[in-house]
């Protein structure tokens, strides 16, 4: 992972890290910490491209980060249009790339 | 759908909604603070520079550790407060005095609350460039969220627009990360911010051009580069250009109140630009013209946390009053001798023409008070 080694001013116990944890992007095994946003967790293992747009199909990634802006909208587990920036990691989440508006299973909504 | 009950509602958990919750609560006020992030302490705990301003609002102390002063002055009265993080208020239904939030992404519930004190802070903001929607552009805000509360490396290099105190101050910070800073563009003929945070990047060799701006961001499906451009007196565009490889082109470029829900409660509203956008009217207790809405912090124009706590302060302490708690009303001209302190001289000559236009000594009209 793409993580801050050295800092003069914070230590790593600053850095606000839960358990090591497994989840999948696109079907790929990747590492994370529990609790820290989603969004935070794929750029730390330089994903940077969550989502593509429904008419000019541009790439579409971070940017507020305080869930203001829908830029990293997602599809975890399932659900889309997930806030993936203020969203927490969970172990063993299912996280992909969202392409165009993204769709919710009719079974997902029948549960409810 | 669940269903919550308080005397007050604080929206936002950041200096100014944890300050006047902490008021609130020790006169005996039940609170609950709603918080839209993971945390409480908004930008604070992303801050970790030593703040200016005065002894009172903990110059000299770094802004996560302030965050954590606020934090254990919460703790002192958690029997009367109650905190939902992971939680953003959505709508106000005045005929019932209630509020609708949403908990993560699929469970909502209704508040009902008597005051509320909206500190819901700011929002980034972008200027037009083309692809300034490429993944790499990114608030500064996000940047300091990923680097300083996460430990993620940002990116490898970084080109800054804006050299106002944030663009200067996260520029450091990229720089305590590991980060190189390519360049910091501003399009105004000086630097905004103060002047010991742009000599600090300037020691460490970092370029700041002024009369400079960004023209676009350069990549496919993400930032590779960007392409500047220098402007002339009338902030046209010369011919100059200049193309850089960077793979993160961070936005200070400033932050606009977050007021929607004050503007849905039917708080009267005006724009200021000295504020930074659309703001509501306030009186000396921080009351907005619907007498059950408070506003403190950065959601009542754009300014330092310091000047966000104090009002928080206000805004608690009126509530509080507003409810028939016996608070000490004489901590007002304690609180407002501190905010004119920290609004002095030439620095704070825009934010008190700013409030001067929204200022209200009293009310004509009340909505329904």
């Amino acid at each position: 992972m793409e993580l801050i080694a050295e800092h003069p001013v914070l230590d790593a116990s600053c850095f606000k890290r839960g358990e090591k944890v497994e989840f999948t992007f696109d079907g790929r095994s990747m590492d994370g910490y529990e609790g820290a946003p989603i969004a935070v967790s794929l750029h730390a293992n330089g994903i940077r491209v969550y989502r593509e747009t429904p008419e000019m199909k541009r790439a579409r990634g971070f940017f507020c980060a305080i869930g203001k802006c829908s830029s990293c909208f997602m599809v975890v587990d399932g659900v889309p249009n997930v806030r993936t920036c203020v969203t927490p990691l969970r172990a063993g989440m299912r996280v992909e790339t969202q392409h165009g508006r993204g769709r919710a299973a009719i079974t997902a909504m029948l549960s409810e | 759908m669940t269903d919550i009950s308080t005397d007050i509602l604080v929206v936002g958990g950041g200096p100014a909604g944890l300050s006047a919750a902490s008021e609130a609560a020790s006169y005996g006020a039940r609170v609950l603070i709603v918080e839209s992030d993971l945390q409480l302490g908004g930008q604070l705990v992303k801050q970790t520079h030593k703040f200016f301003g005065s002894r009172d609002e903990y110059a000299g102390t770094r802004g996560y550790k302030i965050a954590d002063i606020l934090l254990s002055e919460i703790k002192e009265n958690e029997q009367n407060v109650k905190v939902m993080i992971n939680t953003t208020v959505t709508g106000y239904y005045s005929e019932d005095r209630t509020f609708t939030a949403m908990s993560g992404e699929e469970s909502y519930m209704c508040i009902r609350a008597q005051r509320a004190i909206v500190a819901a802070g700011a929002s980034e903001r972008l200027i037009p460039f083309p692809n300034n929607d490429l993944p790499g552009v990114y608030g500064a805000g996000a940047v300091q969220t990923l680097m300083n509360v996460y430990g993620v490396v940002p990116g490898k290099r970084v080109l800054m627009v804006g050299a106002g105190n944030i663009g200067l101050i996260v520029s450091y910070q990229l720089m305590q990360a590991g980060v190189e800073v390519a360049a910091v563009v501003e399009a105004m003929p000086k630097i905004g911010g103060y002047w010991v945070h742009a000599a600090k990047i300037r020691r460490l060799g970092v370029p700041i051009l002024l009369r400079h701006s960004i023209k676009e961001a350069v990549g496919e499906r993400v930032v590779e580069g960007a392409v500047i451009m220098e402007l002339d007196d009338k902030f046209a565009p010369t011919g100059q250009e200049l193309r850089m490889d960077c793979d993160v082109i961070c936005m200070a470029v400033g932050l606009s109140p977050t007021t929607e829900i004050l503007s849905q409660a039917g708080c009267r509203m005006k724009y200021v630009p000295e504020l930074c956008g659309l703001v509501a009217e306030r009186d000396r207790a921080m009351r907005t013209s619907n007498p059950d809405f408070w506003s403190a912090g950065d959601a009542t124009g754009i300014e330092e946390a310091s000047a966000a706590m104090v009002e928080g302060r206000i805004a608690g302490l009126c509530a509080a009053d507003s409810l028939g708690l016996p608070v000490k009303m004489t901590k007002l001209d304690e609180y407002w001798t501190r905010l004119d302190h920290l609004r002095a001289g030439e620095v704070g000559s825009k934010i008190r023409a700013g409030i001067d236009k929204v200022y209200r000594d009293k009310w004509e009209v009340r909505l329904d008070g």
